[in-house]
């Protein structure tokens, strides 16, 4: 079906967030959106979606005006949509969400039987496995993903919109969406893919389209390099990669010890670990995501209960410590849930950046808040980290994506810190945020903080990091220099400890020789060996330190 | 070559688990046990116990039971210190209490208090009465509940349970007085709980209002509203509008199952209404989790936009749920002036209202848990009826407290984690 937005605008009171857009996507097409936060991308798929009415302008399907009074319409019509934000009810089953709204029935009764067989009819075409009666709230994201797609092939879609699937998915998990969406393209389906990673945008787009301040500013070539890309998505040259000094190493520095942390059932989600992290390094740590980093930076933090060990900080002891005496010692934090840990959603933006600072001056004098002090500070902040928005006094709820994420970073680096936790701090921000975001992180560095990153993306942890620590099952692979090959990391990430790696090299090599076939075959089918990596290997996290310098 | 590796990941990495010892269930027991114990060293009393298993008209008689009044007391409290013992070191171990073992445990509790209560009173306990008068209190409590559970999983809180019980009781009063039939009684007494939850409906889902504002204000607007026409027009016109006594619905036996030795004649032997509700149960219960209305009603309590993005009309949802949910408290109404009493009084619903919404609550927003939290605390207020009757020498105020503080225990040590529809009370509004 070919899909044709003609003229579309839609205002936001005094804001334009789409001025006269134009767009064409053509059947058996991979049409990519590229544009900086808040440029407008969601808001235009969102009236396409019947979900937004847009104020002027008109949707065609196939040459033909549809009008879209809802979402219904739009599914109905053929239109399917993965949003930015799950659309998923987390307290639901699989099949449940998949057959919702569009619920098939025997007599009286859901037929959920049906909807089971949909969910594996769908998985089953895609190659992957989805249990249709798993809840929701259970399943990474990654798996909720699927659901979203299979929800929106169970209608029948023939224009597809992905608004940045990407932006929370593991690097594997990346390439095998970006297989189905190859996959659907050679189906027929037009497809609008969105997202912030200039790789994935060369690896797959048949046709770019820019949008920058609610207007298309041109085309680029799918053959344009990242550079490229990024200059005309920003306007102006983009530094793609960390500039970055030696590190100076200080005394403050973060000793983690035989920390354990358990969830409320009991699970072990660290595995007593333990690491330094000297003053004035960055400490990036890898892992596929799901391995216990999350819980790691919450336990960090003073968020987790259950918590076994010693972190000191400078010296002084945290565990134990309230939230409140974590933050007064200096930690800062960027959660990597901002919907959900960093922010609140019906606060304006002055409000939500000093929201950790309500207990004394210079925020809050006499019990009263000093509401010219804090505007004043807000202005400076959305001036500096360049949040675009229609002022200081507008919900961040409303804010797009990775505006929002630029207000958490705003405000954990306005604070003097001695440690900075930063868990995927670039997720879903525009590469112009991004450079940004990592002179920020490298300046707080350079101020001889102990700085950890955690982050799914082997690309920002090798660039970020000075070193990396790979993280399996709440255990420590290891910790390895910053220039480690991706191969190497790839390995340690399914829990191979560095020292047995080149022997799994070898062996991997060796069949590969022995084999007839291709040999990407061959490795396709090569199974890890050792896979049950033992948990001595995984808990010995400072002393590979030496080894691998 | 990691790609091929890091499949193997896709697996969900199972974590080793650290057991921890739940102490929560023993720690009940022993509360209950030591309340209990002081109990009756306190105020020991002299005397047998009497009770009484079946009523007279059963098909086969149970005879009296006649117990030492204070030697049972004290047996019961062997018992349930040896079954704290056993949940202690249960949990010490790691292992979770069986749930007979509470069930025992609560029976011998109960057993034993009302040995002690009854000791040398001159009445006989029946056990039959107890329960049967239990499940007859809850009936209102009941349909309150269901209305309650299905509003808030559709996402719109109905404080007004108390303003539609109040005002079916009294629209089924003055409809079946004046068309001589009860049947007429209940239908309009279903619409006037209907007409209510469109109140709530127009202002909790069209404008948004505070949702807790509206049901308050709706519940204090209805009290003044029947009790102005209650006076104004019922009482000067008494035998004309307000005399439902001659039309009241009768218990009505099922043959058969109602000579079922004590289940029988408690669950068998009821009013229509009373059958109307184990429909009512059922019926929510299947509609909720076994159909399509269901399913969406309960999307747009959780995940509204979700639900929206899938083409459902969240409001329309809402309002539809609010307005069944109206209909079923209506039913719960009538019964005030259709089986229990023979005319309306003002303010007779007397807060009931507000423990169905409790009872939705200790339910987990889930019919059938709801509908037994309404007996639960159906059997509470019987037993302080009950009580009354036997004398005790504890101060009856105290009396009073103590079926709702046992109940609390059983409630905080017994019941799981409660969790909300996640979009309970939230207006939805579209961009
Ligand atoms: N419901 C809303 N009310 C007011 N303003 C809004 C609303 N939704 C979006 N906006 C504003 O419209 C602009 C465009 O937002 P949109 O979400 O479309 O950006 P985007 O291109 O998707 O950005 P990102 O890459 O960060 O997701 C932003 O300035 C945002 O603040
Ligand atoms: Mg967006």
């Amino acid at each position: 079906m070919r899909l044709e937005l003609r003229g579309i605008t839609k205002r936001f009171a005094t804001l334009v967030a789409n001025d006269h857009i134009d767009l064409v996507v053509e059947p058996g097409q991979i049409h990519c959106l590229l544009g900086e936060n808040g440029a407008g991308k969601s808001t235009l798929m969102n009236c396409l979606y019947g979900l937004y009415t847009p104020d002027e302008g008109e949707i065609l399907l196939d040459g033909e005006v549809v009008r879209f009074a809802g979402p219904g319409d739009a599914q109905a019509a053929g239109i399917g949509m993965v949003h930015q934000h799950f659309m998923l009810v987390p307290v639901f089953s699989v099949a449940e969400n998949v057959m919702l709204g569009n619920e098939a029935s025997k007599g009286v009764a859901l037929d959920l039987d049906a909807a089971r067989a949909k969910v594996r009819e769908i998985a089953a075409r895609f190659n992957f496995h989805v249990d249709p009666d798993a809840i929701i709230e259970d399943l990474p994201v990654g798996v909720q993903q699927r659901v979203e797609i299979i929800k929106a092939l169970s209608r029948d879609a023939h224009v597809l919109v992905f608004d940045e699937p990407t932006a929370v998915l593991t690097p594997q998990e990346t390439d095998e969406l970006m297989e189905i969406m190859k996959q659907l393209r050679d189906e027929g389906a037009a497809i609008v893919f969105i997202t912030h990673k200039l790789r994935e945008v060369r690896a797959i787009a048949d046709k770019i389209t820019v949008i920058r301040r609610g207007a298309v500013v041109g085309e680029a070539s799918p053959t344009s390099t990242d550079a490229e890309l990024a200059a005309i998505m920003v306007g102006r040259a983009v530094e793609l990669s960390v500039v970055k000094g030696e590190p100076q190493h200080t005394d403050t520095s973060l000793v983690v010890k035989d920390l354990t942390v358990t969830s409320a059932t009991g699970q072990v989600l660290v595995d007593e670990v333990s690491f330094e992290v000297k003053g004035g390094e960055i400490l990036a740590i890898a892992g596929v995501q799901g391995n216990g980093q999350t819980e790691l930076t919450e336990a960090l933090m003073g968020l987790e209960t259950n918590v076994e060990g010693s972190i000191r900080l400078g010296g002084q002891e945290l565990v134990g410590k309230s939230v409140r005496q974590v933050l007064d010692a200096g930690v800062g934090f960027i959660p990597e849930d901002r919907t959900h840990d960093g922010l609140v959603g019906t606060f304006t933006i002055a409000e939500n950046l000093m929201l950790d600072r309500s207990d004394g001056p210079p925020f809050v004098k006499a019990g009263a808040i000093q509401i010219g002090f804090r505007d004043e500070f807000a202005r400076q902040k959305v001036e500096e980290y360049d949040v675009r928005t229609q002022g200081i006094h507008q919900e961040v709820g409303r804010l797009s994506g990775g505006n929002a994420q630029k207000v958490i970073v705003a405000r954990e680096m306005s604070r003097d810190l001695s440690l900075l936790l930063a868990a995927q701090p670039t997720r879903g921000v525009d590469v112009g945020s991004i450079e940004f975001i990592y002179k920020r992180i490298v300046e707080m560095r350079d101020s001889g903080c102990p700085v950890v990153v955690v982050s799914t993306e082997l690309d920002e942890a090798s660039q970020l990091g000075d070193r990396i620590m790979v993280m399996y099952k709440g255990g420590i692979v290891g910790v390895v220099p910053a220039d480690t090959s991706r191969d190497v990391l790839g390995l340690m990430m399914a829990g191979i400890a560095p020292e047995d790696i080149a022997a799994t090299q070898a062996e991997i090599a060796a069949e590969a020789a022995a084999s007839d076939d291709a040999v990407s075959d061959a490795v396709d089918d090569a199974a890890p060996p050792g896979d049950t990596p033992s948990s001595d290997t995984a808990t010995t996290g400072t002393d590979e330190t030496g080894a691998a310098r | 070559m990691t790609a091929a590796v890091l499949d193997q990941l896709q697996e969900v990495v199972e974590a080793r688990v650290i057991e921890r010892k739940k102490f929560k269930v023993p720690i009940v027991f022993a509360s209950t046990t030591v309340l209990l114990t002081l109990l009756y060293g306190l105020s020991a009393r002299d005397g047998d116990a009497q009770f009484m298993l079946g009523s007279s008209s059963d098909f086969v008689t149970i005879p009296k039971v006649v117990v030492p009044g204070m030697t049972t007391a004290w047996i019961t409290i062997g018992i349930m210190v040896v079954l704290t013992a056993l949940a202690f070191v249960l949990a010490n171990a790691y292992k979770k209490s069986p749930w007979y073992a509470t069930v025992l445990f609560c029976v011998a509790a109960m057993f034993g208090f009302l040995a002690w209560a009854g000791a040398g009173a001159p009445a006989v306990v029946n056990v039959v009465n107890l329960i049967s008068g239990a499940v007859a209190l809850a009936i209102p409590l009941v349909y309150g509940a269901l209305g309650g559970v299905i509003g808030e999983r559709a996402g719109v809180v109905n404080i007004a349970i108390e303003a539609q019980l109040l005002m079916a009781a009294f629209t089924a009063a003055l409809v079946a007085t004046v068309t001589g039939s009860a049947w007429a009684g209940l239908v309009a007494a279903m619409v006037a709980g209907f007409a209510v939850a469109a109140i709530l409906g127009l202002f909790a889902i069209k404008y948004r209002v505070n949702q807790v504002i509206v049901g308050v204000v709706t519940n204090v607007l209805v009290t003044g509203l029947t009790t102005f026409l209650f006076q104004r027009l019922l009482v000067p016109n008494q035998l004309t509008m307000n005399n439902t006594e001659p039309l009241r619905f009768s218990s009505i036996r099922i043959p058969g199952l109602s000579s079922i030795p004590v289940i029988g004649p408690i669950l068998f032997n009821q009013t229509i209404i009373a059958y109307l509700m184990y429909v009512a149960i059922a019926a929510v219960w299947f509609a909720l989790y076994r159909t399509r209305w269901g399913l969406r009603t309960r999307a747009v309590g959780e995940h509204p936009q979700a639900a929206d993005t899938m083409g459902i009309k969240v409001n329309g949802t809402r309002w539809r749920a609010v307005l069944i949910a109206g209909a079923i408290v209506g039913i719960g109404g009538a019964y005030f002036t259709l089986v229990s009493n023979g005319r309306f009084n003002w303010e007779m619903t007397a807060g009931l209202g507000y423990i169905s919404l409790a009872a939705v609550i200790f339910g987990n927003w889930d019919p059938v848990r709801a509908a037994m939290a309404g007996l639960l605390f159906g059997f509470a207020m019987n037993l302080n009826n009950i009580l009354g009757l036997l004398h005790t020498p504890v101060p009856s105020q105290f009396l009073l407290m103590l079926p709702y503080a046992v109940t609390l225990l059983a409630v905080a040590g017994l019941v799981g984690k409660s969790r909300a529809p996640a979009a309970d009370g939230v207006p939805y509004v579209k961009e």
